[in-house]
């Protein structure tokens, strides 16, 4: 008797409106993409070229090894490409903002090799706090800017000269 | 069990206000289940879960690896190869190409004749890596074949063994020790990195590390009759290695506290001398990912007076030719061994590491 009592009630119950909110309704926050860019918004930071992390090159062959400023976007946005379809690493970029991502890596290269970029991105430490990158992480992804460096035809002097300048932000970027 | 089904859906059919209750014609099927006329109106819509699985994304990559089953149910790992060990990575790999060096003489990792302070084997920290060798030098008069392992832990520890066949050839006779005496020779290797990092970190702070090279010489008698004080000795070592991506050049230091007679095969120290301070270096020019070239450097002591000269000399060059086997050939200047002069030649090495 009482299974029925209940089962009674349950059918009382009233089903929720249709198309409720549930994000708003669990105070989850939905970022949504900026329609032009497709990036995802991020929190407020002080922009500065400081951010970048190092000290730009000043070698106008050196930003000529690179393709200019067209192929350093090329090989930071395939750099990403590269990272997000390896198994190794794959995992830690799928939760993150690649197209925002694509954009700021190129402003970073842009503007370490001399190539007249600002750098409008958050500085190393706050952009990988928390992503457990480890050193085998950093490796797995030299070697994709390498092939990425590579495909571009960079000469493997002038690759080593940009990954001089990235190397020592690996204090920053992987995890003790 | 059915007087309790028809009740119920007598109470809830009165609930939502059908008052009528019919009495159960004997033509339809007697309700079963209350429950199943609601499942059935929206038919596909309750086959999948309201709420789709979530795959369970952990935020990052340490909770994922914090979160991994700690006995495998297969040895072998699905991400990455190799084997896994409770949670322990054996011979996974992940070193970028070359920064585990090649091999020395001494079985260590290092270029050809100099020790290095990197790590043998291509594990990454937390994994365990392997790394095998065999060398030859063909000299004038002489010919040097050794082989050995060496097992790395992690970026901290290595631990190696070499076994060294030193063949005096026609020499041995003119020495009146016999034609094609063979000098053997053991050596057990520890080396621990205590700072730093051959590639990242800052550019001036290399990767160090100290060591020890226990020896054992296989020919007793005959090196207490050359002249030497004892068959065993153990040798000090301090490296300081970094690659200096700007400009694409690994620069190594050793610094050897060593009583050893020609690395050990002419026995250790003497009746007057015994530990003296050397130093080895190496000066490499990174090619490519997988090629570098460079010279290296090494003095050594004369305890036994021979006249040999005070150091030894190389010019190298390495391959990956894969990224696990890496050859390395140089021409060697060895200077006086045994009282022959001019010793210079070859030497091919390969080595296999995981
Ligand atoms: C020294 C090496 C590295 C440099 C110079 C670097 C540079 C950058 C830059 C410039 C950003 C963009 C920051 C922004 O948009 O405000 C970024 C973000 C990111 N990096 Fe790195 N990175 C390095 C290493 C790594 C490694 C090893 C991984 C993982 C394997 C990684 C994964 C990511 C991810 C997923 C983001 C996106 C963060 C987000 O927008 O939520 N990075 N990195």
């Amino acid at each position: 008797m009482m299974t029925a009592a209940a089962a009674a009630l349950l059918l009382l119950q009233q089903v929720p409106a249709e198309g409720t909110d549930w994000d708003a309704e669990f105070g989850v926050e939905l970022k949504q993409r900026d329609p032009v860019t497709g990036e995802l918004p991020v929190d407020p930071f002080h922009q500065s070229n400081a951010n970048a992390g190092a000290v730009p090159y000043d070698s106008a062959r050196l930003v000529h090894d690179f393709g200019g400023r067209e192929g350093i976007a090329r090989i930071a946005a395939r750099t990403v490409e590269l990272s997000e379809a390896d198994p190794r690493i794959a995992a830690i970029f799928a939760a993150h903002d690649t197209v925002r991502l694509k954009r700021t890596l190129s402003e970073q290269f842009c503007y370490l090799l001399g190539a007249g970029c600002d750098y409008t991105g958050r500085d190393m430490k706050t952009s990988h706090n928390g992503m457990g990158v480890t050193k085998a992480d950093m490796n797995a992804l030299v070697e994709n800017l390498q092939a990425a460096m590579r495909e571009e035809g960079v000469p493997f002097a002038a690759q080593n000269r940009l990954l001089a300048k990235l190397a020592p932000m690996s204090g920053d970027v992987v995890e003790p | 069990m059915t007087m309790h089904c028809s009740c119920l859906l007598v109470l809830s059919q009165m609930a939502l206000g059908l008052t009528e209750v019919p009495s159960s014609p004997p033509s339809a099927p007697p309700p079963s289940i209350a429950y199943a006329p609601v499942l059935d109106a929206d038919g596909d819509a309750y086959a999948q879960p309201m709420i789709a699985a979530l795959p369970l994304t952990h935020s990052t990559e340490a909770t994922r690896r914090a979160l991994q089953s700690v006995t495998a149910t297969n040895a072998f790992s699905e991400d990455g190869g190799g084997l896994r060990l409770g949670k322990v990575r054996l011979l996974k790999g992940g070193k970028l190409l070359l920064t585990n060096g090649v091999t020395t003489v001494e079985g260590s990792s290092g270029g050809g004749i100099a020790r290095w302070a990197t790590i043998a084997g291509r594990q990454m920290p937390g994994g365990i890596g392997l790394s095998n060798h065999a060398t030859a030098i063909e000299l004038p008069d002489f010919g040097w074949r050794s082989f050995g392992v060496a097992v790395g832990f992690g970026d901290r520890l290595e631990l190696s063994y070499s076994h060294a066949d030193f063949n005096t050839r026609d020499a041995g006779a003119l020495l009146g020790i016999g034609q094609d005496y063979t000098f053997n020779l053991d050596t057990y290797g520890a080396k621990l990195r205590v700072a730093g990092d051959v590639v990242y970190g800052d550019p001036w702070m290399p990767q160090i590390a100290i060591g020890i090279e226990h020896k054992r010489s296989g020919d007793g008698a005959l090196v207490r009759a050359l002249g030497a004080a004892e068959v065993n000795g153990t040798d000090y070592t301090l490296s300081a290695t970094k690659l200096l991506l700007a400009q694409s050049l690994l620069i190594n230091g050793t610094l050897r506290y060593t009583k050893s007679n020609a690395l050990g095969l002419l026995g250790f120290g003497s009746a007057d001398d015994g530990y003296k301070l050397q130093f080895e270096g190496t000066l490499g020019y990174q090619l490519s990912r997988r090629a570098v070239v460079g010279a290296e450097y090494r003095t050594k002591p004369d305890n036994l007076d021979l006249g040999a000269s005070p150091a030894w000399m190389d010019i190298f060059a390495a391959y990956a030719l894969t990224d696990h086997l890496t050859v390395t050939a140089a021409y060697v200047d060895l200077g006086s061994i045994a009282t022959f002069s001019n010793q210079r030649g070859g030497f091919l090495s390969a080595q296999v590491a995981f």
